[in-house]
């Protein structure tokens, strides 16, 4: 009934205050047994937590009430943290105390700090964090099983919970290992080009299927008790290892889905210990981040034209930009604009589209262009930008940016809003984006990029590309045919110089 | 609880994320991993039963470094969706 109630809030502070005043009389309820059975008040407080979760992402739906959404979810996180610490006997709460203030004082800081430019590499820290915990826990709770009351009569573990813990380890591995590679790719440590090893779908699964096999032996072995057996450790570092394997492979541009794909096992491990510990506010974090990271995982794939499967076997951008050169290196007129070219056809036009992509992020161009933005609107121009789902490294990656730069969110277009008005357009300027507006996805059926949606900036009146040099292509490794159009001046510089160098023009 | 009944709940949880999620607009993707990201600490649950219970000292201090990262992103992972939602401004009507 509560879950039913989440889905269609029309009054969500009506129904958090209610739940607010039902956790008050908790604490007093639980402290009187400890190992005795668990309290219902204990688990009406877990689930209240999860239901504040739930509001948390419910509150997202639009930017109005995405803060609130936020607060939600700091009070469900309040709320099962304290309901543990007030249910269960703590010797060392000093230490604990201690090992909270540690994390919470280098988290907030790192928040504060953090460039948004570097975001991508910021949540794949992140899930690694959320995947370490899960190990920890994991092996925590077979070490210590009695903690977790998860022994049967005979002081083994539950069958059913070595599953759960067997699951939770590998998950939690693999989106630790997993995430520490997509973090040195996204931060630069590591090159964004994939590596590819011989053998390797066969080398991963073999090693997948040995994980699980392991945990199957596991379950039924009879070394059950606390500790005991060497296999435990074995499922974990094989899924240390898998984790690595599984990610080295895929390059840089399919970045956006792997985070979304990190970020849904990082959920899956959450899951997977909240069973163990049967709680719910574990579980049901864990359905909604496990289903969050899916989702978006499936929109990135949708948005690229690719399968699932064909992101995870990983490799794109390695042939074809191997392959590609000779095609390239046909010599194609093109015309080259100025800044001043650029400002004085802006100034000119009724509309501009901007179509921003990770050149943007890299150049930190997004103050600039905001500028630029505003200029043009005092002179009457109206002007829009447009973002595809998959430009830059993660979902949502130049919304944020854009918003950094205080453009105004109703002036952000997705993909399918806006693409039907390039032919209206008078000018479409592309900036640090390419294969997003290749018109060789919709008509080259050889491309590699072929049948993934992109914007028609083919049709806008005028196109200025920025571009740092003409010799580059994008990450599919393919030639764009909007370089070689009458009606499109490519802008040779830095993007961030190029559009500062623009400003400046409009000045005058 | 049996386990059937915690199934229950996980399924239906699955499906609620997933409407849920459907109805995030695109334009706050990344808010929405920074958040999902903190949420998912909830692992920390686990981490305190760890640490809390003494019987075997190398699992308390397993759960203590557990502890520790899940605050890490828990403080982080709010901290930085409150930093990226407060940037998000309508045009300014006049």
């Amino acid at each position: 009934m509560a879950l039913g109630a989440a889905m269609n809030i029309n009054r969500p502070l009506a129904f958090a205050a209610a739940a607010c005043s039902a956790l008050t009389s908790v604490p007093a309820f639980a402290s009187g047994g400890d190992a005795a059975p668990v309290s219902p008040w204990v688990s009406l407080a877990y689930l209240v937590a999860g239901v504040f979760f739930i509001l948390a992402l419910r509150g997202l739906s639009s930017p109005e009430t995405s803060r609130s959404g936020n607060r939600f979810g700091m009070i469900g996180m309040a709320i099962a943290v304290i309901t543990t610490l007030l249910t269960h006997e703590i010797a060392n709460i000093a230490e604990i105390l201690i090992a909270i203030a540690i994390g919470g004082v280098a988290g907030f800081v790192i928040a504060r700090k953090i460039k948004m430019t570097d975001m991508p590499q910021l949540v794949a820290a992140f899930h690694s964090l959320v995947g370490l915990a899960a190990v920890l826990v994991a092996l925590a709770a077979w070490l210590n099983p009695e903690a977790f009351g998860i022994l049967d009569a005979n002081g083994q573990i539950l069958a059913v919970s070595r599953v759960e813990m067997g699951l939770g380890v590998a998950i939690g591995a693999i989106t630790f290992s997993g995430s520490v590679i997509a973090f040195l790719k996204l931060n630069g440590n590591m090159s964004g080009s994939p590596i590819m090893l011989p053998g390797r779908h066969v080398i991963n699964l073999g090693v997948l299927a040995a994980i699980l096999g392991m945990i199957a032996v596991y379950t039924v072995s009879p070394d059950g008790g606390a500790g005991e057996g060497w296999l435990f450790l074995a499922i974990t570092v094989l899924s240390f290892i898998i984790g690595f394997l599984l990610i080295i492979p895929i390059g840089g541009a399919d970045m956006p889905v792997v985070v979304s794909m990190l970020n849904s096992y990082s959920g899956w491990a959450a899951a997977a210990m909240g069973f163990t510990l049967s709680n719910t506010a574990m579980i049901i974090t864990g359905a909604l981040v496990g289903s969050s990271g899916a989702i978006l995982s499936y929109i990135m794939c949708k948005a690229m034209n690719r399968s699932f499967i064909s992101v995870i076997a990983g490799g794109f951008g390695a042939e074809a930009s191997s392959g590609g050169d000779g095609a390239a290196k046909v010599d194609r007129p093109w015309k080259r604009g100025s800044a001043e070219d650029a400002a004085y056809m802006m100034k000119q036009a009724e509309s501009v589209i901007i179509v921003p992509g990770y050149g943007m992020a890299v150049a930190q161009a997004q103050h600039a262009l905001r500028e630029m933005g505003d200029l043009l609107k005092k002179e009457g121009v109206s002007v829009k930008y447009a973002i595809h789902p998959v430009a830059g490294r993660m979902p949502g990656h130049m919304n944020v940016l854009l918003a950094e730069a205080n453009v105004p969110y109703d002036e952000v277009f997705e993909l399918e809003d806006i693409n039907s008005e390039f032919s209206q357009t008078d000018v479409a300027f592309i900036i640090g984006a390419n294969d997003v507006v290749n018109p060789a996805a919709k008509t080259d059926k050889s491309s590699p990029i072929y049948g993934m949606p992109v914007f028609d900036v083919d049709k806008a009146k005028t196109v200025f590309f920025i571009k740092r040099s003409m010799g580059g292509v994008g990450y599919a490794g393919v030639d764009n045919d909007v370089f070689y159009m009458d009606q499109t001046m490519m802008l040779l510089a830095d993007a961030k110089k190029m559009v500062e160098d623009i400003v400046k023009n409009l000045g005058h | 609880m049996d386990f059937i009944s915690i199934l229950s709940i996980f399924v239906m949880a699955c499906f609620v994320g997933y409407y849920v999620v459907w109805s995030v607009t695109p334009a706050l993707h990344t808010p929405l991993m920074a958040v999902t990201n903190a949420i998912s600490s909830v692992i920390i649950v686990g981490a305190l039963v760890a640490s809390a219970e003494a019987i075997s000292p190398v699992a308390k201090y397993l759960g203590l470094l557990a502890v520790v990262f899940a605050a890490v992103n828990i403080f982080g992972g709010f901290a930085v969706t409150e930093r990226m939602l407060a940037m998000y401004k309508k045009k300014e009507r006049k």
